[in-house]
């Protein structure tokens, strides 16, 4: 059952990265791509091990930024889906008001916030990612309590039940893979949004920044291997999401609104 | 004692409003204890709202129900019967055990007598080696079995059905309905169930309640009288396909009536 597991979800994406990064480096060989358009995926390895020290402090910064966002954001995401379901007038003010703000890149808002606060504070970054992990988790988890079963609730009430029992026994748990699928899709984002805040001033110590600063003094090859760094950045907040659900789901992992009948 | 006592009962859904619906009007009806009891009728008729008025599950518009003796709002909150639907309606995230123990859990039941209960209703459905299992690892069948060992975990007196067996192949169905009698019978437990097929009510019901929609209605209530011992032999009986003519023309007579749709043949 591993091996199939390992066959089944490993095996295609390994395959086809190397295949496309073996093309990348033959291409840049055969038609002898200059090193300033395209650099091969060898020397990008070659710089990435070099400066692995550099790249790591630099996802570490990008990294902690992501992270404090992220649990700040879930923290309060979660939080507010409380408060929605318990005051449903505040639910039709602010539901569609999230729906849509979700819908455009609202991270321009790090330039408001980087003027609010001193030039080399993380906070303005840190408050960026929050906000759009928030959303996301809000939007998911407010529907997750919101859409429960019909019939479970009649069954719950038929249990002389109240509103209480009946968020904890048939919302809770329902609202559950809701949070989980809104943590994988925030996870890579809270990354993504902590670099790009970066391009909007403040210090120069992330990933985004040593992107942007190695392209420009065409270190080509240190640039892209920053990029790698984001990648694995990216993967690692993503896997973690993954993990955490299968270690919290026991009864297996499954997508929102599932039928059990 | 009556187990359920509707008397002069009125429902009419927003009441007062342009889209009022009169879903029940001038409803009468007595279930005697250990009574099997169904309501069959075209669609739309008001069965499901009948039944969730004795599960107090909705209010009255007017009149009175009395489950057990008392009003319908003291037997819910004392749990005094247990209710099934047409979708299982098993909870994704609890395994088949805690399932059953849901009602028992909210009743604050201790773990080991909830445990001892579940067991011994998993026998009675026939799905002793599933309890750990979950709910989407059963057939359709299975789950409204276990369903059905939830709606009886705390031995009530009355069971409410509302079309349990509705999206189950025939063969499937037929072999519910003979084990639905059989427990009903061993647990002594009265049975209001509400159903779409003639013959199911035949050969499941004592009297079998025919309603007419627009407004819903009770226009007849036909005794079945096939004694109590009924098994697969009576399916073929000249006595039972008698009452499902009976049935089936009181039902014609409320198609006319209405010019309604909706009743399976089968
Ligand atoms: N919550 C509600 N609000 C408004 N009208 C309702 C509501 N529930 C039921 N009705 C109306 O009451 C009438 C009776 O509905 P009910 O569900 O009891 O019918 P039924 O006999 O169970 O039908 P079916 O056989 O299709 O299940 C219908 O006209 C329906 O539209
Ligand atoms: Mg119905």
């Amino acid at each position: 059952m591993r091996l199939a597991w390992v066959t089944r979800v490993v095996l295609p994406p390994a395959v086809f990265g190397l295949v496309l990064f073996g093309a990348w480096e033959l291409a840049v060989v055969v038609f002898n791509i200059k090193p300033y358009f395209l650099v091969p995926p060898s020397a990008i390895a070659s710089r990435f091990v070099d400066n692995a020290d550099l790249i790591w402090a630099a996802m570490r910064v990008s990294g902690a930024n992501a992270l404090i966002g992220l649990l700040l954001g879930a923290a309060f995401g979660v939080a507010m889906s409380f408060l929605l379901l318990r005051f449903r007038a505040l639910d039709e003010i602010v539901t569609p008001l999230s729906i849509a703000l979700n819908a455009i890149p609202i991270f321009v808002l790090v330039a408001v916030f980087n003027n609010m606060f001193a030039i080399t504070s993380e906070v303005p970054r840190r408050l960026m990612v929050t906000l759009v992990v928030y959303f996301v988790v809000l939007v998911n988890v407010a529907r997750g309590l919101r859409d429960v079963d019909a019939t479970h609730v009649e069954l719950m009430q038929s249990y002389a039940a109240g509103e209480w029992k009946i968020l904890q026994r048939v919302r809770v748990p329902n609202a559950v893979p809701y949070f989980f699928t809104a943590l994988k899709i925030a996870a890579p984002l809270s990354v993504i949004t902590a670099f790009v805040s970066e391009y909007f001033g403040g210090s120069q110590n992330g990933l985004g920044n040593k992107i942007t600063s190695n392209l420009a003094t065409s270190k080509k090859a240190e640039g892209w291997a920053y990029v790698a760094g984001a990648c694995l950045l990216g993967l690692a907040f993503f896997l973690i999401a993954v993990a955490i659900e299968a270690v919290s789901t026991p009864g297996g992992v499954g997508e929102p609104g599932r039928e059990g009948g | 004692m009556s187990a359920v006592e509707v008397t002069q009962v009125n429902k009419i859904f927003n009441a007062g409003k342009q889209n009022a619906v009169e879903a029940l009007v001038d409803v009468d009806l007595v279930v005697q204890p250990g009574e099997f009891v169904s309501l069959i009728g075209p669609s739309g008729c008001g069965k499901s709202t009948l039944l969730r008025l004795i599960a107090n599950l909705l209010e009255p518009t007017s009149g009175s129900i009395l489950v057990n003796g008392k009003p319908a709002k003291q037997a819910r909150i004392d749990q005094d019967y247990g209710m099934a639907f047409q979708q299982s309606g098993l909870f994704e995230w609890r395994t088949v055990a805690r399932n059953i123990e849901l009602p028992l859990e909210l009743k604050g039941w201790d773990k080991a007598k909830r445990r001892a209960r579940s067991r011994e209703m998993l026998e009675l459905v026939k799905l002793g080696d599933f309890a750990k299992h979950m709910p989407w690892q059963l057939s359709g069948g299975m789950q409204q079995r276990v369903a059905i060992a939830r709606a009886l975990a705390s031995h009530p007196k009355l069971l409410l059905m509302d079309e349990p067996f509705g999206a189950l192949d025939e063969m499937t169905r037929e072999h519910m309905q003979s084990e639905l009698l059989q427990i009903c019978a061993r647990t002594s437990t009265t049975v209001v169930f509400v159903t779409h097929s003639i013959p199911e009510a035949v050969y499941l019901s004592n009297r079998v309640v025919v309603m007419s929609p627009r407004p819903g209605r009770i226009t007849d209530i036909i005794d079945v009288e096939l004694g109590s011992d009924r098994n697969e032999d009576t399916r073929e009986d000249a006595a039972f396909y008698g009452r499902i003519t009976a049935v089936r023309e009181a039902l014609r007579g409320v198609e006319m009536a209405a010019g309604a749709r909706g009743i399976e043949d089968r």
